[in-house]
């Protein structure tokens, strides 16, 4: 009993003591500062990098915020939406614009822009509809584009160039083994490698996205199905989803991306999103990875797969079109932060040319016209051609207010589908019709 | 306890500076003001942090009110519970959470009650043993949810070799947590995995309580042993048991952190348990009002279960 | 037929059958312990081996993991790495075989320190409560002590995602917002319900005869509480402090949904430790490891008294 008090008053000692301590080391330093809010990966370590350069110019101090992506949206939808004074800048997803604007969480920067002379012209097209401006196609500037991003996909040379393997395809396909170009010549080839013992490993054809919780799912399968014919809308008639959403096309989409996740996905990988397929394709388990651009540096670099080893190709066109699923993100300035003449000038400096070319260089994506089209970057890195490539035919999911029911709506239907086989594709999207239609009713737009 | 201490010297000095009638006295007014002194802290916190949130709770579920969005909430009556039992999907995530729940407390009950009378056998070491047993118990179930799909993982994982190592099966030609078939009864697994400590630590107390005469004289008796047991240790553990049962059952009810880091309620929505629709409903999709009106179904469903269950327990422990 | 008792009384199981429980119990150990020993492994992997397949069990240890865990580093291109100097110390030297710098501390401390204030500050406030609460209940006739006491057992029944918003919205209007008080008011508010049944079931053994002997003895009801029954309660004390901080060390949806930096504990932490691009299982598991450390410690320091003390508070109402 004795020793039991003891041992009560040590825990009682130790919790006062851990009180004080925290107390007083949550006591911030004073000076100048801006919090620079994103999510944690390769790119946000370039960044702290990068923000180096500003510091040294301005003296204002750079504090970085970064949130894993799987709670990314959500913390950071929380915290504007609650007006928190706690980022000063943020580089938010694409999908939050629609938001950002009604809500104000966002600084307009139209005025900014004319005043100093920025123009989004210098930025590729796509990257200004996708990251700054809402309403889509007008010219009203939310966000300055940073990160340009889109889905890609790496596969592996050294296996490709196996002569026996090249043997083995052209006798079977009837053509050279090559990236593939179409999803059909994808399927072909993801099934070729699937089951192949690859030094002394049972390897898989192919890694797509399927994770369930945030948006994994729906990232992946938009890069079938807009090749095969699905579109959000009626460009003509907002809102129109009827024969849009759910066309025969999009259910076709919708099958082959479901052929190539039951004949050539590395087995385990049901609720698999960016991590692991890096580790899938590290690893040497695939031959081919779906995954977004912005990793394609670190990989082209990595010790086991790089180099040589690694080739890479922008996602398969389809007989309706050929398009690839938009990522990245755009600069933007809280609304509710204290130093918004900082944070802005933070944006001046961030779109200089030269600063814009060192955040390629250290490992960022610049979205300017100068850094990605230049004979420069194309020379720079395996990547570098079909990632402009990949930039000019991007195509992004609903930016609206209420996006994250529309893409959980998705999510659900679509897992559904594909990984639980519940129901046909057609069934899965007349469903998805229905889901959509209630949020925008909520939102008090005419969907039909 | 410094707030005893301080009360306490005052007392004394007064205690000893006072008459002894008036001294009787202030004992006993001194009685219900302590009552009241040390009843009140907690039942002002427990009515700011859990009343005053569920009433608010029931009054948001009568609307259609959006925390993410500007503007007062809309009153719109008896909608979201209408749209929530009217909802056949969610129908099927109670049949999930079910499913849970039940094989979740079967499995715990049996080894955990297993569990306890093999330790009570009082083997050489049992108490090292015994505080082996309890380790999954102190871990974070989210943590928990979450390295157990490495360990499930097909590939990289040590589950599946396992399993293929002493059955023979290819370990790449199943996955516990991607398997529609395989998905439900891996998180009931992991569950017991984590809480079947829970359940032993509870019998292994109650068996610890009955007395040891009462074997005496059973002994005496000539009673044999699977006649003691099913007389009277069964009968003397029940309530202990059934305490245990109530405990568990309502946390795997509302069970939420778990599930969602292993399987994020898939694949599709085959573990989906209510505790994660509502997460997505109130968290992700900023549905307050619809959610609201989910947790008041969920917490009276919970409510008057334990009230029946509990009236059981009673009579069980009057027997 | 005798009175004399039969050479081996229930109470004592024959050696046979000791020894067979014995090995059912080991074994039902052991195989409950394999995932936490293979987390314990992986925390000493490099990355690679943590995603090997077939899982190795065999593999050479490295400290990467920790380093991760504790260090943000961040990649350079080669000729950085001409300029600088040679690492000084073991930990940089794990870096820079990486490829990589070590650009600061990452924030595991501050979460760890959070968990700790939090989780042990939470647990002594609810005992507090929850043992001057159920002596009140046990001691005197409290008006309609019975509906109190289902009233507080039923604060347990709400799903916590429920009440969540609400609170959510409280907090921010509060300002409790990603606050250590906040947590610590939030998590002793769940754990006072428990800890008041518990210690109300342990006081009512506690004879009334010594209480009332000391009372006629001249002692105040305070004194009495503090002198008499204070150390017998000890060990239903010590069982509920350890219930109670095993919910708060590792409670996650409220942290997650109620803090953002300031007052996040490693719950919610753990899961999300990345990696370059991906998870890191090493330093996930390095963390895993760490932080299940106290709670280990502080529960076989109060082992004894966590098996009386269920005994006690759990059956009787």
């Amino acid at each position: 009993m004795r020793m039991s008090r003891t041992t009560l008053s040590l825990a009682c000692a130790a919790g006062s003591l851990a009180l004080a301590l925290g107390a007083a080391t949550s006591a911030r330093a004073e000076g100048k500062s801006l919090t620079m809010c994103w999510a944690a990966w390769d790119p946000a370590n370039a960044l702290v990098e990068l923000d180096k350069d500003f510091t040294k110019q301005t003296g204002i101090e750079m504090k970085h915020e970064f949130v894993p992506w799987t709670s990314y949206a959500d913390h950071f939808i929380n915290l504007l939406n609650s007006r928190s004074t706690e980022c000063d800048l943020i580089i938010g997803d694409s999908q939050w614009i629609g938001g950002a604007a009604e809500n104000k969480w966002y600084v307009k920067l139209n005025d900014f822009f004319d005043k100093n002379n920025i123009s989004m012209d210098t930025f590729l097209p796509a990257t200004v509809v996708g990251y700054a401006e809402w309403p889509k196609n007008t010219p009203n500037y939310w966000g300055l584009p940073a990160m340009a991003d889109a889905v890609g996909w790496t596969y592996r040379k050294d296996w490709f160039a196996k002569p026996e393997l090249r043997a083995e395809f052209k006798a079977k396909y009837n053509r050279e083994l090559e990236p593939p170009k179409t999803w059909d010549e994808l399927l072909e080839v993801a099934k070729f490698f699937t089951g192949k013992e690859i030094d002394g490993k049972k390897v898989y054809g192919a890694y797509i996205f399927t994770e369930r919780g945030s948006e994994g799912i729906t990232m992946g399968v938009t890069n079938a199905m807009y090749n095969y014919g699905f579109d959000y809308m009626d460009p003509k008639q907002p809102y129109h989803m009827d024969g849009v959403v759910n066309s025969a096309g999009a259910a076709k989409g919708m099958d082959v991306y479901k052929e190539l996740f039951k004949c050539c996905q590395p087995p385990g990988l049901t609720n698999a999103y960016m991590s692991e397929g890096l580790d899938a394709f590290k690893s040497g388990e695939v031959a081919m990875q779906m995954n977004w651009y912005a990793f394609f540096p670190g990989l082209a670099k990595d010790p086991n797969v790089g180099g040589d080893k690694i080739g890479f190709f922008k996602n398969p066109a389809g007989p309706a079109g050929d398009f690839t699923q938009l990522g990245g993100q755009g600069l933007s300035v809280v609304a509710a932060s204290k130093d918004v003449d900082d944070a802005l000038l933070y944006v001046k400096w961030f779109a200089q040319p030269e600063v814009q070319q060192k955040w390629t260089d250290l490992g960022g994506a610049s979205a300017s016209k100068a850094v990605l089209l230049s004979d420069a970057y194309k020379k720079s890195a395996s990547y570098a051609p079909s990632f402009v490539e990949s930039m000019d035919m991007v195509k992004d999911f609903w930016a609206e207010p209420l996006y994250v029911p529309l893409l959980l709506d998705m999510q659900n239907r679509v897992h559904d589908y594909i990984v639980a086989d519940k129901g046909t594709s057609q069934e899965a999207l007349d469903a998805l019709v229905k889901d959509w239609k209630k949020v925008f009713k909520q939102e008090g737009k005419n969907p039909s | 306890m410094n707030g005893t201490n301080a009360t306490q010297t005052l007392v004394d000095r007064a205690a000893v500076r006072t008459t002894a009638p008036v001294a009787r006295r202030v004992r006993a007014m001194s009685d219900r003001a302590i009552a009241w002194l040390f009843i009140l802290p907690t039942m002002a916190l427990l009515l700011a942090i859990n009343i005053f949130p569920l009433i608010w709770a029931i009054r948001l579920s009568f609307t259609g009110f959006m925390a993410n969005l500007p503007g007062a909430a809309r009153f719109i009556g008896i909608d979201n519970y209408v749209d929530i039992l009217t909802d056949e999907d969610l129908w099927t995530n109670f049949r999930i959470t079910a499913h849970f729940v039940f094989w979740t407390i079967v499995l715990q009950v049996l080894i955990g009650l297993g569990l306890a009378l093999l330790i009570n056998q009082k083997f050489r070491g049992h108490g090292f043993w015994t505080t082996v047993i309890l380790l999954p118990m102190m871990l974070s179930p989210a943590v928990v949810g979450n390295f157990w799909t490495l360990l499930f993982q097909p590939q990289i994982g040590p589950f599946n070799y396992l399993i293929g190592f002493f059955t023979g099966i290819a370990p790449s030609s199943f996955t516990m947590i991607g398997s529609v078939a395989l998905a439900p009864w891996t998180i009931v697994l992991v569950n017991t995995w984590m809480w079947t400590p829970y359940v032993m630590l509870i019998c292994l107390a109650g068996l610890r309580s009955i007395p040891d005469y009462i074997y005496e004289a059973a002994e005496v008796d000539r009673a044999s042993p699977l006649r003691q047991f099913w007389s009277i240790t069964l009968p003397m553990v029940l309530p202990f048991l059934m305490l245990a049962v109530l405990f568990q059952a309502i946390q795997s009810f509302v069970m939420f952190d778990l599930v969602n880091l292993l399987t994020s309620g898939g694949p599709g929505s085959t573990t989906e348990l209510v505790s994660i629709t509502l997460k997505r409903a109130a968290f992700e999709k900023w549905e307050t009002g619809y959610a609201s009106a989910l947790a008041v179904i969920l917490f009276v469903t919970i409510f008057g279960a334990a009230n029946v269950y509990v009236r059981a327990l009673n009579w069980v422990k009057q027997q | 037929m005798s009175t004399v008792p039969s050479p081996r009384p229930f109470s004592e199981p024959s050696p046979l059958v000791r020894r067979l429980a014995g090995a059912a119990v080991v074994f039902y150990a052991i195989v409950t312990i394999l995932p936490l020993a293979w987390i314990g492994l992986t925390a000493f992997k490099s990355q690679e081996d943590a995603i090997a397949y077939p899982p190795k069990v065999v593999f050479t240890p490295t400290l990467e993991g920790f380093v991760d865990l504790f260090t943000v580093q961040t990649h350079q291109p080669h000729d950085f790495f001409a300029k600088l100097p040679p690492p000084q110390t073991w930990y940089e030297k794990i870096a820079r075989d990486r490829d990589m710098v070590i650009a600061g501390p990452s924030r595991v401390v501050e979460r760890f320190m959070n968990s700790l204030v939090i989780g042990f500050g939470s647990t002594i406030l609810a005992t507090f409560l929850g043992t001057l609460a159920a002596y009140a209940f046990s001691r005197f006739r409290v008006p309609l002590a019975d509906d109190l006491l289902f009233f507080i057992l039923s604060t347990r029944m709400m799903p916590p995602i429920a009440v969540a918003v609400p609170i959510y919205m409280m907090y921010r209007w509060l300002g409790l917002y990603d606050t250590r008080i906040g947590m610590i008011l939030l998590y002793t508010a769940v754990n006072v319900s428990l800890a008041v049944w518990l210690l109300k079931g342990f006081i009512d053994e506690i004879p009334r005869e010594y209480e009332e002997a000391a009372l006629v003895d001249g002692y105040t009801r305070l004194q009495a509480f503090r002198k008499v029954v204070l150390p017998q309660a000890v060990t239903g004390i010590a069982a509920t402090a350890i219930f109670c901080l095993i919910f708060s060390w590792n409670e996650y949806a409220f942290n997650l949904l109620l803090t953002s930096s300031d007052a996040q504990t490693m719950p919610p932490f753990i899961p999300f430790i990345i990696g370059e691009g991906g998870q890191n299982w090493p330093a996930v598991a390095a963390a895993t490891t760490l932080f299940l450390l106290p709670i280990v410690i502080f529960t076989i320091a109060l082992r004894k008294h966590l098996l009386r003390g269920i005994t006690f508070g759990a059956v009787r109402k």
